[in-house]
């Protein structure tokens, strides 16, 4: 996927400006933040289950290597193949050389964030293959040619009124005059839409939630059904999964699962836990007669044993962006690639850069409640800090920025000039803020002023305050 | 081995700063493959197999899934036929070709059609029997075979499941130590389906809705078999 993540600045600018995608992000707000806090408040042993699920990760990461050979063999003893994928390219080559082979002409999908990470769709489409996504998001998102805003509800930037608008304009053979207001009658006619295409399917992809190596065994984590019908129908089921998702067994997953819904929607658990293992079997009498798994790397095995690690332990669940104020403010599309909020932030410069996705560890009020609501306890402002520490090593700041810091450096490292400037800063703005309380304009601050008010200081500094208070003469 | 793979590796162990794990760590790292221990268990529903049902019964209908208790096996047919009756369904059925299920006296419900086999397009309602209930969150596990074809589970719009209160556990730990005594250590059914509820969707504007690929319904036809289990029957 083509990254505008330099256009951050921009990209959020037109977000807060755009009145639609306001009224749409209304929803992400509230109802994952509630529904989230609801399903930790029911078990008791929430957050001791957060622990657990990130020291099997921590386990497994360490042991990387071993887990991933173990459970290639693990398929391969089952009937399936196991393609390594170092780079997006070698994926997208190897998927297609699986739809020639054996003369796919319909491909559905399931929703997989790592099939938009290599772009998946576009090389399928350019190969002359009908890609169908069928989670009713990705459907919708594919019919208007757009990326995912959130990596589990990647249609949540948009107003049922502009489904409406979408599903009228594409499903030209529907009747036109169909009443088409309610979510419930959009939901029926993607259902209809998309059942013909489940059935005509030569290959199915999908991504994984998790890999099991003492099984060799695939999992995939839904509401819908859309990613079972497209893994069980057609001839060929693909999975495309990153290697990060390899757990040692079926009690370590089991962990991890209890944490993951309840972390995402809120739920107890998601409608479809699907483990799939290998091809059909001789007396099965359903399923895919080709099973193969694409072992991506692109980038994550350089990130284990150094300063991102455990970004590696992320379960993709988005909780960090539903409980994000500048996921929330902007949305996922002003990120500018596939991954949006806290976890984009660290992940992103990663993958593509920090040349290119500097812009997104900044965009951050390090307020911590992405790493407060985290179920793998992944210290995500930390890891934006490391980023912003790059991003300035590496002289890719602005001046004005690196002047201000420059200037803050100097007084920082003189505690008594520090103390007397800060005093005498207050004092003034005190003065002259006396009248109104608050300025809407500031020498050196206008890029920050021009948002909100700066509130005026009382006219002393907190550690005049805290020393008054210390030695008794501030009233109580 | 391929150079992918080769890549991929040499590319792990240089960032873990070693090469292979020592023999040591390898030991107990098999240890962890071959004899897989439970790690916390949450107590919800380590409980008396009488209350593991009740939890099982109150988590489904929580998920809009629809259940109804049976004194027995033979009382399935006449509740099949009540459930579709109620539903204003089709008195029609795509049911999964197990013995025990084509054993019941489907005589006495001259006007219920019952098919055997996979699902096609056209089949409004499935029957299947299933390999477990995990009472914690409701969950009914299906574990595919000759027996249990999974389209049945995702392709008609109507869902019904003969779960034995013998097969009702409680956690997904529990599930495990069957399948693995059923299967074999290490060996997977082609599909494991782990199904809680119906099939829904928040795409829309995050209104939860039922029916967006998968199951609209899901009904559980709940049979007492404990006296059965007891005296071996």
């Amino acid at each position: 996927m083509q990254s505008t993540s330099r256009d951050f600045k921009d990209n959020a600018r037109a977000a807060l400006a755009n009145q639609t995608l306001q009224k749409a992000m209304k929803h992400v707000k509230t109802g994952f933040i509630d529904k989230r806090a609801k399903a930790r408040d029911r078990l008791p042993e929430f957050d001791d289950l957060r622990d657990a699920s990130r020291d099997i990760k921590d386990h497994t990461l360490a042991n990387l290597d071993f887990y991933l050979e173990r459970y290639e063999e693990k398929v391969i003893a089952s009937g399936g193949q196991v393609h390594w994928a170092p780079t997006a390219e070698d994926a997208r080559k190897t998927v297609l050389d699986i739809c020639r082979r054996v003369d796919a002409r319909v491909v559905t999908k399931g929703k997989s964030m790592i099939s938009e990470e290599i772009a998946l769709n576009q090389a399928m489409e350019e190969a002359g293959l009908d890609v169908v996504e069928t989670d009713l998001g990705e459907y919708i998102i594919q019919l208007r040619k757009e990326p995912p805003s959130h990596i589990i509800a990647p249609a949540v930037h948009l107003t049922k009124e502009q489904v409406e608008a979408d599903f009228r304009h594409h499903h030209r053979e529907l009747p036109p005059e169909r009443p088409l207001s309610e979510p419930l009658q959009l939901v029926a006619e993607a259902r209809q839409m998309l059942r013909r295409r489940f059935l005509e399917a030569d290959v199915g992809i999908t991504g994984a939630n998790f890999l099991v190596a003492e099984t060799g065994t695939s999992i995939i984590v839904t509401n819908e059904g859309n990613g079972d019908l497209t893994q069980t129908l057609p001839r060929v089921h693909i999975v495309v999964a990153s290697l990060e998702k390899v757990v040692p067994n079926l009690e370590d997953v089991s962990t991890i699962l209890r944490v993951l819904a309840r972390s995402a929607t809120g739920q107890e658990f998601s409608s479809y836990t699907t483990f799939s293992t290998g091809p059909r079997r001789p007396d099965d009498p359903d399923g895919p007669e080709e099973y193969h798994v694409i072992l991506l790397d692109n980038g994550r095995s350089n990130m284990l044993g150094g300063q991102f690690q455990d970004m590696l332990r992320c379960i993709r669940c988005g909780a960090c962006m539903n409980h994000c104020p500048v996921y929330h403010a902007v949305g996922g599309h002003a990120y500018g690639w596939v991954y949006p909020g806290p976890m984009g932030a660290v992940l992103t410069p990663n993958l593509i850069g920090v040349d290119e996705a500097g812009h997104l560890p900044n965009a951050s009020t390090f307020c911590g409640r992405c790493e407060a609501v985290c179920p793998m306890r992944i210290p995500l402002p930390k890891m934006m800090r490391h980023w912003r520490e790059r991003e300035f090593e590496r002289h890719l700041s602005p001046t004005a920025v690196r002047a201000g810091l420059a200037v803050w450096a100097f007084f920082a490292r003189r505690p008594k000039l520090y103390h007397v400037a800060m005093g005498l800063q207050a004092r003034l703005l005190g003065y002259f803020g006396r009248a109104s309380g608050r300025f809407d304009a500031l020498p050196f601050a206008r890029g920050w002023t021009k948002h909100r008010d700066f509130p005026a200081p009382e006219g002393r500094t907190f550690q005049q305050l805290w020393a008054e208070k210390q030695s008794g003469k501030a009233p109580r | 081995m391929s150079s992918a793979k080769q890549l991929i590796l040499s590319s792990l162990r240089r960032s873990l700063r070693r090469e292979q794990p020592s023999a040591e760590v390898r030991a107990l790292l098999e240890q962890r493959l071959a004899a897989p221990q439970a790690n916390l268990v949450p107590q919800r529903a380590q409980l008396p197999h009488a209350e593991q049902l009740d939890l099982m019964e109150r988590m489904l209908k929580e998920l809009s899934a629809s259940v109804v208790r049976l004194p027995s096996e033979a009382a399935v047919p006449q509740a099949v036929a009540d459930y579709l009756k109620g539903e204003n369904l089709p008195p029609k059925l795509r049911m999964a070709p197990r013995d025990d299920l084509r054993a019941l006296p489907w005589q006495s419900q001259p006007l219920l059609e019952v098919e055997e086999g996979i699902a096609e397009a056209e089949d409004a309602t499935s029957l299947t029997g299933a390999f477990a209930g995990i009472a914690e969150t409701g969950t009914v596990m299906m574990a595919s075979g000759p027996e249990a074809p999974v389209t049945l589970n995702f392709l008609p719009e109507n869902h019904i499941v003969v779960l034995r209160a013998s097969q009702i556990i409680g956690t997904y730990e529990e599930a495990w130590q069957r399948l693995r005594a059923a299967q074999g250590r290490g060996v997977m059914p082609r599909a494991v389906n782990m199904i809680t509820g119906p099939s829904r969707t928040g795409d829309i504007e995050q209104t939860i809705l039922l029916g967006a690929h998968g199951p609209r319904r899901l009904h559980v036809l709940l049979v007492d078999d404990r006296d059965a289990v007891r005296t071996g029957d």
